[in-house]
């Protein structure tokens, strides 16, 4: 038994490490891996913000996440063909620059965010998960629908973005990028849960009744909780896509929504650090598991099946002594 | 457009919502009586499609195959309700959805293990194959005609079982009160698995039906299972009823959208532009009218709390 803090030292000291071993190594892929992690790590980040402190089962996160995801295709793409994003009222070029997609992956999905999030908010409960997943697969299927931007066969981009003073495509480099994106966010996301606004959260979480008499709007600070918690995971998107260089409607289905949960799951529901424990324990288990069998989602369900029938608290709160509230 | 053309879409969008219905029915029901939401319907769907397929190619009989999708429907839907379901019934929702989660990744996969990742093909029956000439003169495919009624006659055997037999008034008073209808020495657990198996071997009815219009394969529940929350959320959460509308109303919207949207579109647009926006659109449709119900009844056409 441990104290939360030292676990969550402990599991951003492993995530640094084992790319630099990696790198001692000479093993390329293994940074990659811990990328992959690092960047699925701040999209689960981002929804357990609204599902662990808010209580909010968004079963369309895949949304934000596809929305960042193409935000950075489609600015890429019109840089790559030197081509302007349009041209009336007034020119809009593309961008190679990471700091630019990303400012404009956090406003767009944070839009996307306020739209889907004004409407599903007006619901709760079972209603609220079959909302969301619905609005999810309504952008999926416009992904697919809309020719202009690959379609159902996605983008393309040949050459990572790039980010002042660093060299994006050498794998160590853009693995500290994508871990110092996740230290900020994390950074952040712990500053929001102990804010004022934070704990009103968390209180209407646990008794939305009691949050009312106090004098607190529910509705408009969930809204606000589930607007940051879009951008934050449109945010990964971009980052997502920028390490496969490539984007697809694939990034906005909902398999992708319910792998986001799966992390937090995994890790243990509103534990700061626990999506980044659960996404590094799902890059691991697809690697092994993937290595041994073509069929490795059957074992994925049986320890998922596992873990929320027997060993609740994920991987966090089984290290932990400290119990949090997270009734649904 | 020709008026025969769109009673034929019309006809094909109340096909497409019967469908939804039997997919919806089973959701809200399970819903209405145990409290759950059950992403696993899909799988029971898939199920249920790929043992007519299967029962259909083995036996050289597509009622055999049907027979085969409701029983192998139902035995799964009973199997993972007496292993996993009912651990999840005191359970938030969200341990409900991971659950269910896991479950369709296990199905899926397995499912692709046994038969391998190319989809399988069901023929509709002799009988049933060709067209039948309507009244008005309007040529319409039998398969899909039978469809439409045997939907319709499943919902009307699911009023009558749930209105005027003592297993339906036992589902309504679960739906009501579950530890009273429990206390009055109704075995709880015998009707929870009872319901849970009935949802199923809709679900699988509908699988193996929709079987032979599409191609049998991994994977094709999920859509379905998402289009069937889009009409619980718009007709109301555990109502048979409002799964009925909205199944119809989802149906025709998406049918109708997809054939007239294009059309529409065209006659200010050009037509390449047209059918690009149109169909966009028209993939969005059934959503923007779920968004519209959220606006104005929150809790769905038929729902109450």
């Amino acid at each position: 038994m441990l104290p939360e803090r030292m676990i969550n030292l402990l599991i951003l000291g492993l995530l640094l490490a084992v790319p630099l071993v990696a790198l001692a190594m000479d093993e390329p892929f293994i940074i990659t891996l811990a990328t992959k992690a690092a960047v699925l790590a701040v999209a689960g980040v981002g929804l357990n913000l609204a599902l662990g402190q808010g209580g909010l089962v968004s079963f369309g996160h895949a949304a934000y996440f596809g929305v960042g995801g193409y935000a950075m295709g489609i600015l890429a793409s019109h840089a790559q063909s030197y081509t302007p994003l349009m041209e009336a009222p007034f020119l809009i070029e593309g961008t190679k620059s990471m700091l630019v997609i990303w400012l404009v992956a956090i406003v767009a999905s944070a839009l996307v965010a306020l739209l889907v999030g004004a409407l599903s908010l007006r619901t709760s409960g079972v209603y609220f998960i079959m909302v969301t997943l619905a609005f999810g697969q309504m952008l999926y299927y416009f992904a697919i629908s809309w020719p202009a931007y690959g379609g159902e066969d996605g983008l393309s981009i040949y050459v990572r973005n790039g980010f002042p003073g660093l060299n994006t495509l050498d794998p160590i480099q853009f693995f500290g990028l994508c871990f110092a994106v996740l230290l900020i966010v994390l950074f952040v996301v712990n500053l929001l849960n102990k804010s004022p606004f934070g704990l009103a959260l968390n209180g209407a979480h646990q008794n939305e009744e009691r949050a009312r008499t106090v004098g607190i709007n529910v509705y408009r600070l969930r809204l606000t909780a589930f607007v940051i918690s879009g951008a934050i995971t449109g945010l990964a998107g971009a980052l997502f896509a920028d390490l496969n260089r490539f984007v697809s409607p694939t990034m906005f289905s909902w398999q992708t929504s319910g792998e986001i949960m799966v992390f937090i799951i995994l890790g243990g529901v509103a534990r700061l650090c626990g999506p980044v424990a659960g996404a590094a324990v799902y890059i691991l288990l697809e690697h092994v598991l993937g290595g041994l069998s073509e069929y490795w989602h059957i074992y994925l369900g049986a320890i998922l099946l596992f873990v929320v029938l027997f060993a609740k608290g994920g991987l966090v709160g089984g290290l932990s002594r400290r119990e949090v509230h997270h009734a649904g | 457009m020709s008026i025969i053309l769109l009673i034929e879409q019309i006809l094909n969008g109340l096909q497409f919502g019967v469908m939804l219905f039997l997919m919806a029915a089973g959701l809200t029901l399970i819903f209405g009586v145990m409290g759950l939401i059950n992403l696993a319907h899909g799988s029971l769907y898939m199920i249920g499609a790929f043992a007519a397929a299967a029962g259909a190619a083995a036996t050289g009989s597509f009622v055999l195959g049907l027979i085969a999708a409701l029983t192998s429907a139902a035995l799964f839907g009973a199997l993972i309700e007496l292993t996993v379901i009912r651990r999840l019934y005191a359970r938030d929702h969200l341990d409900q959805v991971l659950a269910t989660f896991a479950l369709i990744l296990i199905f899926s996969e397995a499912t692709r293990w046994v038969f391998g990742s190319f989809p399988l093909f069901l023929d509709t029956p002799a009988f049933l194959s060709g067209t039948v000439t309507l009244p008005g003169g309007i040529l319409y495919s039998k398969y899909r005609l039978a469809i439409i009624l045997i939907g319709l006659a499943v919902a009307v055997g699911l009023f009558l079982l749930i209105s005027k037999t003592r297993v339906g008034m036992r589902i309504r008073a679960g739906e009501n009160d579950r530890e009273m209808i429990g206390a009055l020495g109704v075995d709880i657990s015998v009707l929870y698995t009872m319901v849970f198996a009935l949802g199923a071997a809709l679900a699988g009815l509908s699988g193996a039906l929709v079987g032979a219009i599409q191609s049998v394969e991994v994977g094709m529940g999920e859509p379905v299972l998402i289009l069937a929350f889009v009409v619980i959320v718009i007709g109301g959460i555990g109502s048979i009823k409002g799964a009925l509308a909205g199944a119809i109303l989802v149906g025709l919207t998406d049918t109708l959208g997809r054939t007239l949207l294009p059309v529409l579109f065209a006659s200010f647009m050009d037509p390449s532009a047209a059918t690009t926006v149109g169909s966009a659109l028209a993939s969005m449709l059934i959503y923007i009218l779920m968004a519209g119900v959220l606006l104005f009844k929150p809790t769905g056409l038929f729902g109450s709390a």
